[in-house]
């Protein structure tokens, strides 16, 4: 009851109210509110210039979210919106039916765990390493060099890749030369190969631009700490043991966890370009399931689905991972 | 500290050793497809190809410049959408950033609701196909301009640039009798400069780097084509045979080149603008990235 009174008593401080009643009421006391048209009509300019996106948004943003409706429904394009079939859960039955749907999600959570695993490894041991590089201009310069492949497309890396990797290819001639192998190994044709390609690709790309953050906290890492530990006589292996990575503790965790909750949004490029019929079992991860059955079969319910799907997984993980964060929070000790 | 400078030690010698291996895996496959890219075909089908080319030729550049009107195309097509899409962009988002840096704007609230909200959630692949098709972008050029003119990550980095320009500025153009868009485009505009470079730069990344739009929207409009999808069909053409890239070079058309040759051409065309504009990229990108953390 008191929340509906205040909402009257409210409405009677409504500017759009106010002026329909007339100029003869007292000015409002909160000169925020008042003049609500009288400022919007000032305000011609900049509400131009955000209408045309404000549209933008509804459409290219607000109407794909409302396509999830397609998911409970035997969506047929030559159909409006809402003259379609509703047929309730049944594309969420038959996914859970579907093997391959188990397969693309295993691949999907393998490749996502073992890219979260070596990924946050490499970076962290990459930003430690150099952070105790001397030289520093070749620091600088191994850093600036260390992000470049982050900016090249998937496509281009890719064929870097496959390139290095091919039957004559550089890795295998240098296998061959030292004596570890007696005859070029087919890497892109081994399908228990493939999550680990994928792993080592992402590493090769990304390590570099990953290792900025970590780079930019132990920045931040007083001065005095190294000071106090080398007088007390502690290596450089030590100081980068009990310091450095102490003090970016908070930065890794927060990172984690935020990959963590992306670990089922792990993209479909890297699959799509490095993968071939011969280890297409592996490379099969949910939006590329979900591109094959929903644009390629035409079964564009089902393909929303799965899409639903992996939104709801998504915003699990975050959950968990947010509660699990509190716990280690309240844990933490330094 | 300077004493310690001269004290080198063990440690600091394989640290050393070890970034020189890094930076050596980083450039060695840029360096190796150049090579290959400046070298006969037929000859890099024997291997043994690495930072230098054996049989240099201009084959492969020509086949792309010259004799190949589709690979022409996509490169304009390249050029094309980065530069429009660049543009628009940035006028989109700089727009949209300056009302909601506005905090008297009517709308602040609402406008600024409706744009977080799209960082959180997003439709997925399928409705968002669908909307295209509804729309009739399908094979269109502005299936690459439209779908990704804003992104709220952008028009936030740029919002909290223009919250540090000081209000008085605005508030004496005000008083000159300036209105909101004469204040926009003679004051903020020119004040953040900087930040629209930044954002400028990372469209024009994205934009140049786009290939999955092409490959779904556009694929069927040969005039549409751009370098990056060129390039990717001539991997999947290599990728069906199982990634063996050895059974591909035995096709050697006329003019001395193949697909494997011309996709390292390609590669290197596709990789150059990136390198043009790094100086710049990674001077600038920091900032946008500590900005971005700072708000998130």
């Amino acid at each position: 009851m008191g929340k509906s009174i205040s909402e009257v008593s409210g409405q009677s401080n409504n500017p759009l109210f106010k002026n329909q009643v007339g100029m003869n009421k007292k000015p409002p006391i909160n000169p925020k509110k008042k003049g609500f048209w009288k400022r919007a009509s000032r305000q011609k300019a900049l509400i131009l210039m955000s209408f045309p996106f404000v549209i933008w948004l509804i459409v290219f943003k607000y109407i794909p979210i409302g396509g999830w409706l397609m998911a409970f429904q035997d969506y047929k394009p030559q159909f409006g919106m809402f003259d379609q079939e509703w047929v309730g859960l049944q594309h969420f039955k038959d996914l859970f039916q579907e093997p391959m749907f188990y397969q693309a999600l295993e691949n999907t959570l393998g490749m996502g765990i073992l890219g979260l695993v070596f990924g946050t490894l490499s970076a962290i041991t990459f930003a430690l390493l150099l952070n105790e590089v001397r030289l520093i201009t070749f620091k600088k310069l191994t850093q600036t060099i260390s992000y470049l492949p982050h900016f090249v497309s998937w496509v281009i890396g890719a064929n870097i890749v496959i390139t290095m990797l091919a039957q004559e290819g550089v890795i295998n001639n240098i296998l061959v030369g030292l004596g570890l192998i007696d005859s070029p190994i087919g890497f892109m044709s081994n399908p228990d190969l493939f999550w680990g390609i994928v792993t080592v690709a992402d590493v090769w790309k990304e390590t570099g631009w990953n290792a900025i953050i970590y780079l930019a906290a132990m920045a931040g890492v007083d001065p005095q700490l190294y000071e106090a530990a080398k007088v007390d006589g502690a290596s450089r292996l030590r100081q980068m043991w009990h310091i450095t990575l102490p003090s970016i503790r908070p930065v890794i965790i927060v990172l984690l966890i935020l990959s963590i909750g992306n670990l089922i949004n792990i993209g479909f490029e890297k699959q799509m370009l490095l993968g071939n019929n011969v280890v297409a079992d592996k490379a099969l991860v949910i939006d590329l399931y979900a591109l094959d059955y929903g644009i390629g079969m035409f079964r564009y319910s089902f393909g929303t689905a799965i899409g639903i799907f992996k939104s709801v997984i998504s915003v699990i993980l975050i959950l968990i991972c947010n509660q699990f964060a509190k716990k280690i929070g309240e844990g933490r000790v330094f | 500290m300077k004493k310690d400078f001269k004290k080198w030690t063990f440690f600091d010698i394989v640290l050393v050793l070890f970034m020189v291996f890094v930076l050596i895996i980083t450039l060695y496959p840029f360096l190796n497809i150049l090579a290959i890219s400046l070298n006969n075909a037929v000859d890099t089908a024997k291997g043994g190809i690495h930072i230098w080319p054996r049989e240099f030729t201009f084959a492969n550049y020509k086949e792309i410049f010259g004799s190949n009107d589709r690979l022409l195309q996509a490169f304009f097509m390249s050029v094309l959408r980065t530069v429009v899409g660049t543009v628009t962009g940035v006028i989109a988002s700089t727009m949209l950033a300056y009302t909601l840096s506005r905090r008297d704007f009517v709308f602040n609230k609402q406008v600024g609701f409706l744009l977080v909200i799209t960082m959180f959630v997003s439709g997925g692949l399928i409705p968002e196909y669908m909307l295209i098709r509804h729309l009739g972008l399908i094979n269109e050029f502005a299936v690459y301009i439209l779908p990704m003119l804003i992104s709220a990550f952008n028009v936030i980095i740029i919002r909290s640039f223009m919250d540090n320009i000081p209000p008085a500025l605005e508030e004496s153009a005000k008083i000159d009798g300036a209105n909101d868009f004469t204040i926009f485009w003679r004051i903020i505009v020119p004040l953040c400069l900087p930040v629209i470079a930044t954002i400028a730069l990372f469209l024009a990344v994205g934009q140049w780097n786009s290939w999955f739009d092409t490959y779904l929207y556009a694929r069927s409009n040969e005039n549409l084509t751009t370098l990056q999808f060129e390039l990717m069909k001539i991997l999947d053409n290599a990728n069906i045979s199982g990634g063996d890239v050895t059974s591909q070079n035995a096709q050697v058309i006329a003019d001395q080149t193949n697909p494997q040759s011309i996709k390292m051409a390609i590669t290197i065309i596709a990789t150059v603008p990136i390198l043009l504009v790094y100086p710049f990229l990674q001077k600038y990108f920091v900032t946008g990235l500590t900005l971005g953390a700072v708000k998130s």
